[in-house]
């Protein structure tokens, strides 16, 4: 076992308030100086219902999810059955138990991991007051080698107006968790040592979050939108933050109208965008095609979940990668683009606003449950970043003017309402250079050209994707599978080399093709039934002969133990 | 906002060069007029007003004005026309389009915008039929319209009742117009476009093509609602009696619109601030 990376789960069912307990631990432990990141798997009930908190320390940055836990805290095993695929366990692994939730179920116990039985509500019992959530909290804290006064702050934060008795009683509950610490046996606990606390700035900040401040550094400054699981948190980030800055948030009656309400205002010149999740994104697709015929920017945020239909709500998944890239009928060039960690959906949504308003087109921003809502611990991210600058006409008095004019780069200049002589009306049907709606074969033809030509002058070297290591298989992955692919190539000396896609449209041959020199096969990795982006790759691009995929449909993310072994087994093959 | 005098500015300098889709014969003609001479009449400088429409026939109207216009998706106007709206309360916002467009496929919208009331003219062209598709039956089509062979018994439910709905939803400005009458009409729409709020006119519009029996509505319309009631409770007891065919301003009161909040304190840099350790 790495003593520099710890990962351990909690799990329990309603009341046990595990996400509060976990968000205590992630905050304190990030004060201490660690890395690391904490998802969240929920079942689905309204409140309450099985939860469990998945948390992966390291005293560098640690972005992936790794392979398996070294510890687990069980407070019960309440629906323990349903996501204990979810809850990877070795022989090696310790789970923590609290007996008076009854005996460990069969599922854990298959898994061979050492059951030690950790008596968190009769020690709660010995004092009024006390709950085991918080004994527990004391128990795993130790492995970090976090003490009850280094909780305290954290907890006080999260309990603040509780009253100073429910305060008392859970610091008593932090001491009692640590005692049962220090008592067990000796080689079952992982006593990870607290690491030196870095010089650089860091920031505790969910996907969800920096998708939030992505749109709001961009230039962001309208938002209409519905609610919808698991991208609200965007929209709740967004809502106070964005009228800090003199923006606006309104909730709208449904998809179908927030898409069209972002068309309204970036007609008006005002940067716009929306975040969804898949049943949100097939609502929204008539809309996004007026954006590519208008020719009005936005951005759009799909926080995937598993599909089609109501499918999980509140489990990842990135099995909309083709409706995010075909989804639109006629020929409608767009944007999409991948964020590849948590602290990267800041970035690539801001990148996505700023190409939106340069090319004067829709850009869909493909997130997922897993990094829009798990929280990381990480180096703060540079300032600045490209902000909306978005062409705007100044029309010559007495001369025409003509909003879709045939520019070079097909970025035709955009005039807005107030602006003198710049009167048009801008169309969804096939039109002129002026806008008329027109059926002409050339017409047609030189805008479609002309919306493809902007594309293509779309710069995206310094974005295009994430590569790193230059062994002879590529794993070529995109999204919240990007950093486990990335760790699964640290671990395969030399074999193999990461190519994390971000920028999926426009296509990026020239780069393809360089990132690619030396290669002899392609590993494919992704989180979807029906392999969507090796057919892509394979579609789009030239590629080694020997193309693989590993992939699955969510909610079990792909391991870099399990690329490992994808990588190992092609390069044995012969072919 | 006035920079021309009233009696400098023509009602044509509001027209586009574009030639109109639309039959000859057809209310549509008339009510563009009127949205053109209502413009000339509040001397409104042209690059401060839009027109936002649908699909359909009426929906063609935005790309024949010379103000900024646009021309969208099918029911998806309000939406559009309100997003502008709130983005740029500084324009003066137009919206317009037909009965199949605002009360069927973008009916919802219609509720909505009605609730958060943004100061917006909303002008439907009602002729009780799908024009562009060559004469299907529309939401305010009656139950046993025969001359649809999309359905051929007639489409079998009651019509759609704009007026009711706007005033149950909350719209703050309810009229309604005959195609035939144009001053009475400019002068709505005047009146509509100085509302602070949502300002609705429903303007029948007759389909000279597939329903050739509108020719004679002139006999039947009739001017009923010559005040407007400020009781949004008295307007719906007028209603009661409603023929469909009484015109005239039913409902105006000033009401609260939606409105947003703008704080404009801070800087993203400091907002950041909040996810430092």
């Amino acid at each position: 076992m790495d003593h520099h990376v710890l990962s351990l789960a909690m799990t329990g069912s309603g009341g046990a308030g595990v996400m509060t307990v976990g968000q205590i631990l992630v905050d304190a432990a990030a004060r201490a100086g660690w890395y690391g990141l904490m998802r969240r798997s929920l079942g689905p009930q309204i409140r309450g219902g099985e939860s469990a908190a998945l948390m992966r320390f390291g005293h560098r940055p640690i972005l992936s999810h790794g392979d398996s836990f070294d510890l687990l805290l069980a407070y019960d095993w309440g629906n323990i059955a349903r996501f204990a695929a979810e809850l990877p366990l070795r022989p090696d692994s310790v789970v923590l138990f609290d007996p008076d939730a009854g005996d460990v179920p069969e599922v854990i116990e298959r898994t061979d991991a050492r059951c030690v039985a950790a008596p968190l509500s009769a020690m709660a019992k010995t004092m009024k007051g006390v709950r085991a959530n918080m004994v527990g909290l004391g128990l795993v804290a130790s492995a970090l080698g976090l003490s009850p006064e280094d909780l305290t702050e954290e907890m006080t934060k999260a309990l603040g107006d509780k009253g100073e008795e429910v305060l008392a009683n859970s610091l008593a509950g932090l001491k009692m968790g640590a005692e049962l610490a220090a008592d067990l046996p000796a080689g079952v606990f992982p006593h990870a040592g607290r690491p030196t606390l870095s010089a650089t700035p860091r920031w505790s900040i969910t996907g969800n979050e920096a998708a939030g401040l992505g749109a709001l550094r961009g230039g962001v400054r309208f938002v209409a939108a519905y609610p919808i699981t698991p991208s609200t948190e965007i929209l709740e980030w967004l809502a106070p933050n964005l009228a800090e800055v003199g923006g606006q948030l309104v909730q709208v009656e449904d998809e179908l109208a927030s898409v069209n309400m972002l068309v309204g205002a970036s007609f008006g010149g005002i940067p716009a965008l929306t975040a969804t999740s898949g049943p949100g994104l097939s609502l929204m697709l008539e809309g996004l095609g007026l954006s590519v015929a208008a020719e009005v920017p936005l951005t759009l945020i799909d926080v995937q979940r598993g599909g089609p239909s109501t499918g999980i709500p509140t489990k990842s998944e990135q099995s909309d990668f083709n409706i995010a890239v075909y989804g639109m009928h006629g020929d409608a060039p767009h944007i999409v683009c991948a964020p590849t960690s948590i602290p990267d959906c800041l970035s690539t949504v801001q990148w996505a606003v700023a190409s939106a308003e340069a090319a004067q087109c829709p850009a869909i921003v493909l997130s997922d449950q897993y990094m829009g809502q798990s929280r990381a611990i990480v180096d703060a991210p540079a300032a600045g970043g490209p902000v909306a600058n978005r062409r705007i006409a100044a029309p010559e008095a007495g001369s025409t003017y003509k909003r879709y004019a045939l520019t070079n780069d097909g970025v035709s200049p955009m005039s807005v309402p107030g602006v003198k002589g710049g009167e048009y009306t801008a169309d969804g049907l096939a039109h002129s250079e002026r806008g008329t709606p027109s059926t002409q074969a050339s017409d047609h033809q030189s805008q479609l050209d002309k919306r493809e030509r902007k594309l293509d002058a779309l710069d995206c070297d310094a974005n295009w994707a994430e590569i790193e290591g230059d062994g002879p298989i590529a794993v070529v992955a995109f999204g919240s599978l990007t950093e486990a692919a990335r760790e699964a190539v640290d671990r395969a000396n030399g074999d193999a080399r990461l190519i994390g896609v971000r920028v999926i449209l426009p296509l990026q041959p020239e780069l393809m093709a360089e990132a690619l020199e030396g290669v002899s096969k392609v590993l494919v990795v992704e989180q979807n039934h029906s392999a969507q982006f090796a057919h892509f790759l394979k579609g789009h691009y030239a590629l080694p002969a020997t193309v693989e995929s590993l992939n699955r449909p969510g909610p079990l993310p792909i391991r870099p133990v399990e690329i490992l072994a994808a990588v190992t087994a092609m390069k044995g093959d012969a072919r | 906002m006035n920079d021309l005098s009233h009696a400098e500015v023509d009602f044509t300098d509001y027209k586009s060069d574009v030639s109109p889709v639309w039959c000859p014969g057809c209310g549509d003609y008339a009510v563009l007029s009127a949205i053109t001479k209502a413009l000339a009449e509040l001397a409104l400088p042209r690059e401060n007003v839009a027109l936002i429409s649908g699909i359909g026939c009426s929906s063609r109207i935005a790309a024949y004005t010379s103000v900024y216009g646009f021309h969208g998706i099918h029911g998806r106007a309000l939406p559009i026309a309100q997003g502008l709206k709130l983005a740029r309360p500084d324009t003066t916002v137009l919206c317009a389009g037909g009965d199949g467009d605002g009360f069927s496929i973008g009916g919802n919208h219609f509720m909505h915008a009605c609730r958060r009331n943004l100061d917006i003219t909303y002008i439907v062209m009602d002729n009780a039929v799908y024009g562009m598709t060559k004469g299907q039956a529309s939401p305010t089509s009656a139950a046993d319209w025969t001359h649809s062979k999309l359905t051929p018994e007639g489409p079998g439910v009651p019509p759609f009742q704009p007026l009711d709905i706007a005033l149950a939803a909350g719209a703050s400005h309810v009229v309604r117009c005959f195609s035939g009458k144009v001053q009475a009409l400019t002068k709505a729409i005047a009146e509509a476009i100085q509302h602070p709020g949502f300002s609705f006119i429903q303007v029948i519009s007759p389909c000279v093509t597939y329903r050739p029996e509108m020719r004679d509505l002139k006999h039947v319309v009739h001017e009923s609602f010559t005040e407007p009631c400020t009781d949004r409770r008295e307007a719906r007891r007028r209603l009661i009696d409603d023929d469909g065919f009484s015109l005239g301003t039913l409902f105006k009161s000033v009401e609260p619109s939606y409105k947003p909040v703008h704080q404009n304190t801070k800087t993203a840099a400091e907002l950041e601030r909040q996810f430092a350790l």
